[in-house]
């Protein structure tokens, strides 16, 4: 008996810690939430680009979800040097097919993958795009070549609802 | 401790004191005796704190001002500008006040390097302090944010950006760092929330500085130990009470050279432009205090390691008390290490330096070799000096030099013994 005491106090005692934890857990939890992405922010998940007026060659930039979208149309040049890229090249390894379903169109999240900032336009050593901030270099398809971004500029969801309008999202 | 003792004189005093020992507190803090040989890089303490209050002080009426909202921040910050009155001393005060809380928090932590304040039985002073020091760079970085100009967004986006680096979970962190997809309106609230928050928290931690301050006492110049009290210390107050202020007031000088003269100089312009989360400004740089960080960041060529790297710059500082071997706490006695000090203190400000300029060319090789050269400093050359240099003699006493012996027998037989 006097063995077994000790042991059923310790584990009451580990209980209790247990369901404290729990219980502060729950009660922290809901603080904790409380910062994620709200109802409000998540319901802005689309946005409706008309694009009838882009040229060739040029770059349109739309607002999602409060981060820039890059939808650029590009020349065929810049599609053949985009196409041209060995795999082995890349640091992010991913085809232009996969990236542009529609050659002529890219549509990418403008935000440079090492710390967030917009790339500039028809900048860089490879005549996509440039990030001024740590100086990294994507190039026509958008892919990361040199600098400290570790992977390619993102492709959000989308799609075309007819001939000239985008949906993103 | 002595003051334990002290009886207030008047009767009501006592009673007080008995029941809630104020006075006995405030009699401790005249008292503490205090080496008498502190030069004024010791002032930096008092300084410090009048900084804090003076930041809580302008923070707090600010904010009867200022709107927390992306759609009404930057005009709010304009109308106090121009249209509250004193709006645009009291926001140049607490704007420069961060800089010059820097200045003074720079000037502190490097004469803790110097004469060795950061060696038992300080160690726990020194941590304190280092995370009273991230907790002003988290508030300052928060701060900076709030009037919503576009380097307050890209900076904050890049800052937030760095948890993404984590793996897993660091885009997660973001989103809920953010409340939201990017940088906006959920990001600026809770910044609002936090950058009122901290001071007090720092306050509290300055608090706790403070304390374990007073139990081993202040270090002083040459580093040694010293009796208290004795021949070698003198009380706070007033010797003390009256240093301080005099450097407070030289001090007082620069700020206001600073709010006065030339209020921008150490911000940038293109925070007067409303953020655009459109469009990155072409050169984003942090404000001056966190450049040789931001340097150190930057000088990894790769995005986790250059955001580890950054952090370890800061925590090899939390664990200097033990990656300096010395048992020799001040430089004066240190001849080789005074050279590596300044050495650093050179480095240190190249990484600020090039912090500043783009990150291309000589500028990166630059600061690669300084990062390079900072890690080497803490975590190689400092382990080894203490093994391998050959110190200058200490003195027994701050007096002995002067009046010969020593207030502390100990210390006498010690020296006794070594001859």
């Amino acid at each position: 008996m006097s063995e077994k005491k000790p042991k059923r106090r310790e584990f009451l005692f580990t209980a209790t810690y247990a369901l404290g934890v729990v219980g502060v857990g729950a009660v922290a939890w809901p603080l904790i939430d409380q910062m994620n992405p709200d109802a409000s922010v998540k319901a802005l998940a689309s946005t409706e680009v008309d694009v009838s007026s882009v040229e060739p060659g040029n770059t349109i930039t739309v607002l999602w979800r409060g981060k820039p979208v890059f939808i650029r149309r590009r020349t065929q040049d810049e599609i053949a040097e985009a196409k041209a890229v060995k795999m082995e090249e890349l640091k992010h390894p991913e085809k232009d097919e996969d990236r542009a379903k529609d050659p002529e169109w890219l549509v990418m999240l403008g935000i440079c993958t090492h710390l967030g900032c917009v790339p500039l336009n028809d900048k860089g050593d490879y005549n996509g795009w440039f990030c001024p901030c740590h100086g990294s270099h994507y190039d026509t398809s958008g892919r990361i070549r040199k600098g400290p971004a570790p992977t390619n500029m993102e492709v959000p969801k989308y799609e075309f609802l007819n001939v000239n309008t985008i949906k993103i999202g | 401790m002595s003051d334990h003792d002290y009886q207030p004189s008047s009767k009501l005093g006592k009673w007080f004191n008995d029941r809630l020992p104020l006075l006995t507190l405030s009699n401790h803090l005249a008292e503490y005796p205090t080496p008498k040989n502190l030069n004024y890089w010791w002032t930096f303490g008092g300084i410090l704190t009048f900084c804090l209050i003076t930041q809580i002080v302008t923070g707090l009426t600010l904010a009867m001002h200022y709107i927390a909202d992306s759609d009404l921040a930057f005009a709010s910050v304009e109308h106090i500008m121009r249209d509250v009155n004193y709006g645009w001393l009291i926001r140049y005060v607490h704007a420069n006040g961060a800089s010059m809380f820097f200045l003074a928090v720079y000037i502190h932590i490097f004469r803790a390097l110097y004469y060795g304040s950061y060696k038992s039985p300080r160690e726990v002073i020194w941590i304190i302090g280092m995370i009273i020091y991230f907790l002003m760079m988290a508030t300052a970085f928060m701060g900076y944010v709030l009037p919503w100009g576009q380097m307050s967004f890209w900076g904050a986006t890049v800052i937030t950006n760095l948890f993404s680096a984590i793996p897993f979970v660091g885009e997660g962190i973001v989103a809920w760092l953010w409340g939201g997809f990017a940088v906006d309106n959920p990001t600026l609230t809770r910044f609002y929330a936090l950058h009122y928050l901290l001071p007090f928290l720092i306050l509290g931690l300055v608090v706790l500085h403070i304390w374990a301050l007073h139990v081993p006492g202040n270090n002083n110049p040459i580093g040694i130990d010293i009796k208290k009290p004795s021949k070698d210390t003198v009380p706070f107050h007033p010797y003390i009470v009256i240093k301080d202020g005099f450097a407070l007031l030289m001090f007082m000088i620069v700020f206001a050279f600073f709010v006065f003269y030339s209020p921008n100089i150490l911000g940038h312009a293109d925070n007067y432009i409303e953020a655009n989360p459109m469009v990155t400004p072409a050169h984003i740089v942090p404000e001056w205090y966190l450049l040789p960080f931001y340097a150190i960041l930057r000088s990894v060529p790769d995005k986790l390691l250059g955001v580890i790297a950054m952090f370890a710059a800061i925590f090899v500082l939390v664990i200097l008390p033990w990656l300096d071997t010395s048992k020799i706490r001040s430089a004066v006695f240190r001849p080789l290490y005074k050279q590596f000090y300044w050495i650093l203190v050179i480095d240190v400000l190249i990484l600020g330096y090039v912090g500043a300029m783009p990150a291309e060319g000589l500028y990166l090789l630059v600061a690669r070799v300084a990062t390079t050269y900072y890690f080497i400093h803490f975590l190689i050359v400092l382990p080894i000096l203490g093994y391998r240099e050959k110190t200058i003699p200490v003195p027994l006493s701050i007096t002995e030099p002067v009046l010969g012996g020593s207030p502390n027998p100990g210390l006498i037989k010690r020296k006794e013994s070594l001859n």
